[in-house]
């Protein structure tokens, strides 16, 4: 038991049948630490709902300006940029591991921390961005730290702006995926598995609409993969 | 008539060399006399020539200040300032650090870079490289494992090359990954 706990929190998700794929470079710091030498990369493609939505938005217009909380991928930034838009990218979880630690969630707490974290992470002006893809990054931080990243959010977001999140909708797991997310076209994914983690808190449709209640609108897609794709609009 | 024209002729080999002159030196040393001044093989001489050459500034060295380069450049060191080389192509090293603005025909970056970065044809930041800063460029390679943060900007070619190549615009207008600002490399 106490070993499948600790096996599961450090990245012995569930083996690739096909064997050892090539360890990858991984994106971000936090998904390339210790625990993802022993994570085996597996990708799947899967249909996003939540991202051809996301598309319609910022389709029809071109000079955009997208922000990219997953870090910088060929893919994701090849894609936007060929849309005509601005890409930003900011390596969400590699900042949080560097101020945090990425299991240290009781320091979340600590506000002269999170002031720091979103100086590092978001120091943006206000209604900067045309666009948000927060992928799963919100999964990883603490009420108090989440509290503050979305009203960050809200704020350099611009009004009537998307943002794209993720969240797995299985409350019973213990731990969840760690997912790179690259962008293959308007509606498909390339998910990266690069291990697992336990995150401080899973969220139900109740939770969500609770924690973006003070943006416009929330939109949610339940997927067979249990991850709730949610679309936001500023 | 014939031999009127053979008896012309046959004065010129006493005569003093004419052409020969510039050879002097390789009547004495024949074998060098196309390397003779840079010791370099004719090959790599003339290949470099071509391509304009690549200065280095090395990993022990330190620069602060401006660097305007007519050559490709390979920077290993420490480099704060400005650093442009319009027409060629800057390298950073992996043990290279700059604090700087670069504008460049085509940037590789191996180690950090902390600036705004424009390059006019490419832009390439190559696996456990660095960037802090904002990017203008034509095409972009990303490779994974690379850190940036900082926004990307894909400016349209000029307008010469945009008048032989009308393609950029058909592609924003059906994106697909890699088709056209950017190229797809792991």
């Amino acid at each position: 038991m106490l070993w499948d706990r600790l096996k599961s929190f450090f990245g012995g998700g569930p083996r690739n049948p096909s064997g050892p794929l090539p360890q990858p470079a991984l994106p971000g710091g936090v998904r390339s630490g210790a625990r993802s030498q022993s994570a085996q990369r597996q990708t799947s493609l899967r249909t996003s709902r939540g991202l051809e939505e996301f598309f319609h938005h910022i389709r029809e217009q071109s000079g955009l300006t997208i922000l990219d909380l997953g870090g910088a991928s060929q893919e994701n930034v090849s894609f936007i940029t060929n849309l005509g838009h601005r890409i930003y990218s900011e390596n969400f979880l590699r900042i949080l591991e560097e101020v945090f630690g990425l299991s240290d969630t009781v320091d979340q707490s600590n506000p002269g921390r999170i002031e720091y974290f979103l100086q590092q992470a978001l120091d943006y002006q206000e209604g900067q961005f045309d666009g948000v893809l927060i992928w799963d990054s919100l999964e990883y931080l603490a009420p108090p730290l989440l509290a503050a990243v979305t009203d960050r959010l809200r704020k350099i977001a611009r009004p009537d702006g998307y943002m794209l999140a993720f969240f797995h909708s299985d409350d019973k797991q213990e731990a969840v995926p760690l997912y790179a997310f690259r962008i293959q076209s308007v509606n498909t994914l390339e998910l990266v598995r690069q291990g697992m983690h336990r995150p401080p808190q899973l969220f139900n449709n109740r939770s969500l609409e609770k924690l973006f209640g003070r943006f416009e609108s929330v939109k949610f897609f339940l997927t067979r993969e249990q991850l709730r794709e949610v679309i936001v609009k500023t | 008539m014939w031999n009127k024209r053979r008896d012309e002729e046959q004065p010129q080999p006493f005569s003093p060399p004419v052409t020969p002159a510039p050879q002097a030196p390789a009547q004495i040393q024949p074998k060098k006399e196309t390397t003779a001044v840079s010791g370099i093989p004719v090959g790599r001489f003339e290949q470099d020539s071509k391509v304009g050459g690549t200065a280095t500034i090395g990993k022990a060295v330190k620069i602060v200040g401006q660097i305007h380069s007519r050559e490709d450049l390979f920077v290993d060191g420490d480099l704060e300032g400005t650093v442009e080389a319009l027409e060629h192509k800057l390298t950073i090293g992996p043990n290279g650090t700059l604090h700087a603005t670069v504008k460049a025909r085509e940037v590789v970056v191996l180690g950090t870079i902390q600036g705004n970065v424009e390059a006019a044809d490419k832009m390439e930041i190559r696996k456990d490289a660095r960037l802090v800063g904002d990017i203008r460029t034509a095409r972009i390679v990303i490779e994974d494992g690379a850190y940036f943060k900082g926004s990307i900007d894909i400016v349209k070619p000029e307008p010469a090359k945009a008048a032989t190549k009308p393609q950029p615009q058909a592609a924003s207008a059906a994106p697909t990954p890699a088709a056209a600002g950017a190229d797809t490399k792991r």
